[in-house]
């Protein structure tokens, strides 16, 4: 589904991404352990193809296709789909419309009423995109609107930030969705990464491969959650050892 | 023939003559001599009598020429009115004709005649009341509810011509009405001037949304004089749509709250394009115990374009209150945008008056979020323009609301 050779990636003519390698299988859900400023978000800014984050070396491969020169909006019709941590707000733009654009016209809006009913955003369709939405319904916004795309991988980054106990059973369900979980392993088609500094997401949401990003590279390969126990006994301190 | 008493006329005459070359305060001087006056033109019994051309500069005013949406309607063409109806439904509700014949049926509009706007303002009303050339009366009727839009179309069809119209708009005790106005040009006519004088008064209980549109051309000027004038629980809305290039408009139309509870709100949507000069402002001066009011601009520059927005609130009574939001988008780096709030509180010092003004480009953040949606760059600077220029500000029927939407999508793909 997805291969990353070598990517070097430069924010602002900084380098963040020093040479990441990662391959994802169909149906397969990865999860990206890291302390903060580690390149986690960059990570997926790149493979989203945000115009901010310059790659300076190596390659994307999405579905076989070289994607890595391509713009964000020829990804998303590819299949790629992107939760951000802290999505912008636009005002005028309602998010019933962005629920339209995701669905680039397949269905009609009985689905955009069902999704938005299942995130409990029903008297948030008509409002103005993000604007003044709380953290938990930001979260929602952004699920609503990977419902209404059904990209074929899923980027989810941090997606238990700023969320109460609440919302992130609700939120652990629709990516459980979004991914497949209910299909048997073999059947599933979604791919996904999701970015986590904190792992709590992987109480509901059950991961494939684990990976720990620190200083740009990709240090250590394992299973999530003997991952997030080292995590969360150690820190990212004994990761350091790995550097 | 008007019936205004002669002291009256006279005096009216003398404050014009005055005023005759007074210089306006806000935008270009304008050489009124320059333009001749315009022919007159025989009257029609159906809009679809128009000329092809003609149809067409009225529907992109947002005129609908069959009619089935609307209670009644007034054209006139250069100096001359061509047609006035009302539908079968309507009679009884509404009153619709040229304010020519208006002064002359009803002795009693002489006391309303220059009482929202001032004869000797500029060189501009004081050429309207010097040199008419009709416009229309509108009367909605005591109580009336009129459920479709009044629509009054204001057309010139010869190059070089001036156009002085003065209107009156009646809005009796308790009634309710929309009214779209339709100010538009033949395709052959680039250079021109209209002067448009509308006083509103809105009575007790009464509520007016007034719409009106403008589609001008590159050598056009136009300067339209307004006053309202709203008495108790009384509520007049006014928008403002200017979506094609002008050469310039300058108007500052006044809403004064008399009345207890009175309410007006003035919305403009103006997309700045080529050398359009702009200068559009509202001023709203609350003087009645509990009156409020808002003014919402949405301005895009565009090209060479400068836009003036302003916006004045007076606040005369300890309990009122009002608020400004004005907001503006450059596309381009030849273009100018002037937001000019302004706020007096006249010996009120309860009133509450605020403003918000902002100027700026659109984020480059959130033109990458809607891509990540899988929106063009192009398509998505056209969603957030089109969510800027927030038709649902006006208040308007679905269908109106509908109409205008277009129309902005329209502009927006022709400037891009």
């Amino acid at each position: 589904m997805l291969t990353i050779e070598d990517l070097h990636v430069e924010v602002a003519g900084s380098p963040i991404l020093k040479g990441v390698n990662l391959e994802i299988k169909e149906g397969e859900t990865h999860v990206l352990l890291g302390p903060n400023g580690g390149g986690k978000t960059t990570l997926l800014m790149s493979i989203m193809g945000l115009p901010r984050y310059k790659v300076t070396r190596g390659k994307i491969y999405f579905k076989g296709e070289d994607i890595t020169n391509l713009p964000p909006n020829e990804r998303a019709k590819l299949g790629i789909g992107i939760m951000f941590q802290k999505p912008p707000s636009i005002r005028g733009v309602k998010l019933y419309q962005i629920g339209e654009v995701s669905l680039r016209g397949k269905e009609d809006g009985d689905r955009i009423k069902s999704y938005a009913e299942l995130l409990n955003l029903i008297n948030h369709i008509d409002r103005d995109l993000n604007y003044g939405f709380s953290g938990g319904e930001l979260k929602r916004s952004e699920l609503f609107q990977l419902l209404c795309q059904k990209p074929d991988l899923v980027l989810l980054d941090e997606p238990e930030s700023g969320v109460d106990l609440d919302n992130i059973s609700l939120i652990g369900t629709v990516i459980n969705e979004l991914l497949n979980k209910e299909d048997k392993v073999k059947s599933r088609k979604s791919s996904g990464i999701i970015v986590t500094h904190t792992g709590y997401i992987l109480e509901y949401v059950n991961a494939d491969k684990g990976h720990v990003l620190m200083d740009g590279k990709i240090i250590c390969d394992g299973s999530p959650r003997d991952l997030f126990e080292e995590v969360k006994k150690h820190g990212y301190g004994r990761c350091t050892e790995c550097l | 023939m008007s019936i205004i008493s002669p002291s009256r006329k006279e005096e009216l005459r003398k404050l014009a003559e005055l005023a005759r070359y007074k210089v306006a305060t806000y935008g270009e001087d304008i050489d009124i001599s320059v333009f001749e006056e315009a022919e007159e033109v025989k009257e029609i019994d159906e809009l679809s009598k128009l000329p092809p051309e003609i149809q067409d500069a009225a529907i992109s005013s947002g005129i609908d020429i069959t009619e089935k949406e609307r209670a009644g309607s007034f054209v006139q063409v250069d100096h001359s009115v061509i047609y006035q109806k009302i539908q079968s439904a309507y009679r009884g509700q509404i009153e619709i004709m040229s304010i020519t014949d208006a002064l002359e049926k009803y002795p009693e509009l002489e006391e309303y005649w220059w009482k929202a706007v001032r004869v000797d303002q500029d060189k501009y009303t004081a050429h309207a009341e010097l040199y008419p050339m009709h416009g229309y009366f509108i009367r909605v009727l005591p109580g009336q509810k009129v459920d479709r839009a009044i629509q009054a179309c204001l057309l010139l069809q010869e190059n070089a011509r001036t156009q002085n119209v003065h209107n009156i708009i009646m809005m009796e005790e308790g009634s309710s009405a929309q009214i779209i106005t339709g100010c538009s040009i033949a395709p052959k006519v680039n250079e021109g001037l209209h002067i448009g004088i509308s006083e509103f008064y809105i009575k007790k209980n009464a509520k007016l949304v007034f719409t009106m549109i403008h589609n001008w051309a590159d050598g056009f000027h136009v300067r339209p004089r307004s006053g309202a004038i709203v008495e108790g629980n009384g509520i007049f809305i006014n928008n403002y749509i200017l979506l094609k290039p002008v050469k310039s408009i300058q108007s500052f139309p006044t809403a004064v709250l008399e009345g207890e509870n009175s309410k007006a709100m003035f919305n403009s949507l103006l997309y700045g394009l080529k050398d359009s000069k702009i200068d559009v402002g509202s001023r709203i001066i609350l003087r009645g115990k509990n009156s409020s009011g808002e003014a919402i601009s949405r301005a895009i520059v565009a090209d060479s374009s400068q836009i003036y927005a302003r916006g004045t609130l007076i606040a005369q009574n300890d309990e009122s209150k009002a608020h400004l939001d004005c907001r503006g988008i450059l596309f381009s780096n030849d273009g100018i945008m002037y937001a000019i709030p302004e706020l007096l509180a006249d010996r009120a010092p309860n009133s509450i008056l605020s403003h918000e003004a902002a100027i700026g480009p659109i984020a480059e953040e959130e033109i990458e979020y809607l891509m990540t949606r899988g929106l063009s760059k192009e398509e998505a600077v056209s969603l957030i323009t089109q969510g800027f220029m927030d038709v649902e500000i006006l208040g308007l029927p679905k269908h109106l609301e509908d109409y205008i939407r277009r129309m902005i999508e329209l502009t927006q793909k022709e400037s891009m």
